[in-house]
């Protein structure tokens, strides 16, 4: 289980809360949403949770124990916006592999084209690298997934294929989902229950 | 106001040892948007979106190279014309204040906005009145681009498109990302623009969010229109579209049944002969890959398909 107590979170000691005192727990095969209106500190929570960043105060664990400091990170954060997570002198061949090499199937459910392999990441668009975004983040170690608005620049289609495979994974797999939205209908279609921030 | 015949646009690209080849991200592309309507152009990234707004105010990069013509209040579009126009009559609210000048006001640039586009009085004076209109306060004028953010940002974008008297407001993807309240807030903005009888021309990937203010709906797909329909047709039930790639992407949404078609759209340097959508299409036939299909008049809409029936 993935549990945050307490979290609070500011850049600096003088600098304002970004969040504060953030608690709820994450089962495995459980898809939770989080919503709150623009600046409440989602995207750094998110960072916070997948432990890029550590918290001001308060308490992270998965299964009553700190995220490991090194190795693969069982908790994989996925952005807004893929351009900015994956490293643009990789072909895209290579930004898969960095992680694992995903079954053929996992690619062909979230829409990749074998050309797509050959071609560096400016050439593709932002919809074509979320997919591959995501078939990084389902690697064998992962058992936690913060979705961090993975689908709010995409078309209705293309964020169907996305989400119908992260929900498929999570059923098989049980994993566990953060789902960090905006958008009602989105949260209301995937999420078990939704955790509302204020700001 | 704005009519686009038979639009194309291409690319020459070199690739590696210097192999030259030729991408295609417009294909045919028709559209129409008339005085005082609001029309939505929804499509997946890569669809020509946005490429349709470079190539309307003029601003395509130089290797481009276009067929088929623009016109705008019954003229051809020139690239003259387009220059002139262009801030004047043509006017652009970008998708975040990125697009703004970060050394100077926001004030400013509403003021310097209003003084090309010939906006009544004092430059000064239209500044006030289109920030008093969209909520914004005196004091605002004076904060840079960085210091407005999430609501604010989009009230200043609007009000450097509505500060003059411009005829045709092109808004791309004006609510990324954003909290619905301030979505709901700038959409209601550009409905207001049409209903003073400007034509609006919203694009976004967003289409639960076009269909909240607009009258009618172009859906691009691999840089062509597919379906331009009313947007009373996608309210029951999507059983008035008409094209198989807009009755997928109303299924797809998560309000309805979530459920989306495989594959993904052709990149442009490599484009199916026939129907662009044939490759995808549960309904095709041998003859869907022979020829691009034409436009078509069906049930008051038009739709890029030989298979519907009217
Ligand atoms: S023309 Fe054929 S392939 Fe194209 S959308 Fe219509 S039925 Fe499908």
């Amino acid at each position: 289980m993935l549990k945050a107590e307490g979290l609070s979170f500011r850049y600096t000691p003088n600098s304002g809360w970004v969040f504060q005192n953030i608690t709820f727990e994450l089962r495995p095969g459980e898809i939770v949403g989080l919503s709150g209106p623009s600046g409440c500190g989602k995207t750094t929570l998110g960072k916070v949770l997948a432990g890029y960043i550590s918290p001001t105060k308060g308490r992270l664990s998965l299964d009553d124990r700190p995220l490991p400091r090194r190795g693969y990170c069982p908790v994989q954060l996925i952005f807004q916006h893929p351009e900015l997570a994956i490293n643009t002198r990789w072909r895209m061949s290579q930004v898969l592999e960095e992680s694992f090499s995903p079954p053929l199937d996992l690619l062909r459910a979230l829409g990749i084209e074998n050309g797509w392999l050959k071609r560096w990441p400016h050439e593709l668009s932002g919809g074509e690298l979320q997919r591959f975004a995501v078939a990084r983040a389902l690697a064998p170690g992962t058992r936690y997934l913060i979705a961090d608005e993975i689908t709010t620049m995409l078309d209705a289609i293309t964020q169907a294929q996305i989400w119908q495979v992260i929900l498929e994974q999570a059923r098989r797999r049980n994993l566990g989902v953060l789902v960090i939205s905006h958008e009602a209908p989105l949260l209301e279609r995937v999420c078990g229950r939704v955790i509302e921030l204020k700001q | 106001m704005l009519a686009v015949r038979n639009l194309s646009i291409s690319f020459r690209m070199y690739s590696a040892g210097l192999r030259q080849h030729e991408i295609t991200p417009i294909t045919g592309l028709d559209l129409e948007v008339r005085a005082g309507e609001l029309v939505g152009i929804v499509g997946a990234s890569g669809s020509g979106k946005s490429l349709l707004a470079h190539a309307i105010l003029g601003i395509l990069p130089a290797n481009a190279r276009t067929a088929g013509e623009i016109y705008f209040k019954e003229t051809l579009l020139t690239p003259d014309r387009q220059k002139r126009l262009r801030g004047k009559e043509i006017a652009l609210i970008p998708q975040s204040v990125g697009f703004l000048d970060p050394l100077m006001r926001v004030g400013q640039q509403v003021r310097r906005a209003a003084y090309l586009s010939g906006a009544n009085g004092s430059a000064e004076a239209a500044q006030r009145q289109v920030f008093r209109r969209y909520g914004l306060r005196d004091e605002d004028a004076e904060r840079y681009p960085f210091q407005v953010s999430g609501g604010m940002a989009r009230r200043v974008l609007v009000s450097t498109a509505a500060v003059g008297q411009a005829a045709l407001i092109i808004a791309d993807e004006p609510t990324p990302g954003l909290h619905p309240a301030v979505v709901a807030e700038t959409l209601g903005h550009l409905r207001q623009l049409a209903d003073e009888g400007r034509a609006v021309l919203l694009i976004t990937h967003d289409i639960g969010a076009a269909l909240t203010v607009a009258d009618r709906i172009a859906v691009f797909y691999a840089g062509t229109t597919v379906e331009v329909a009313p947007a009373a047709d996608f309210q029951a039930g999507g059983q008035a579209l008409r094209h198989p790639y807009t009755q997928a992407l109303w299924r797809a949404l998560p309000q309805n049944q979530f459920v989306p078609i495989a594959g993904s759209q052709p990149p442009p340097d490599q484009l199916p002969a026939g129907c662009l959508f044939a490759p995808r299409c549960p309904h095709v036939s041998a003859a869907c890959r022979a020829a691009r299909p034409e436009l078509r008049l069906i049930r008051g809409g038009w739709v890029r398909c030989i298979h519907v029936e009217g």
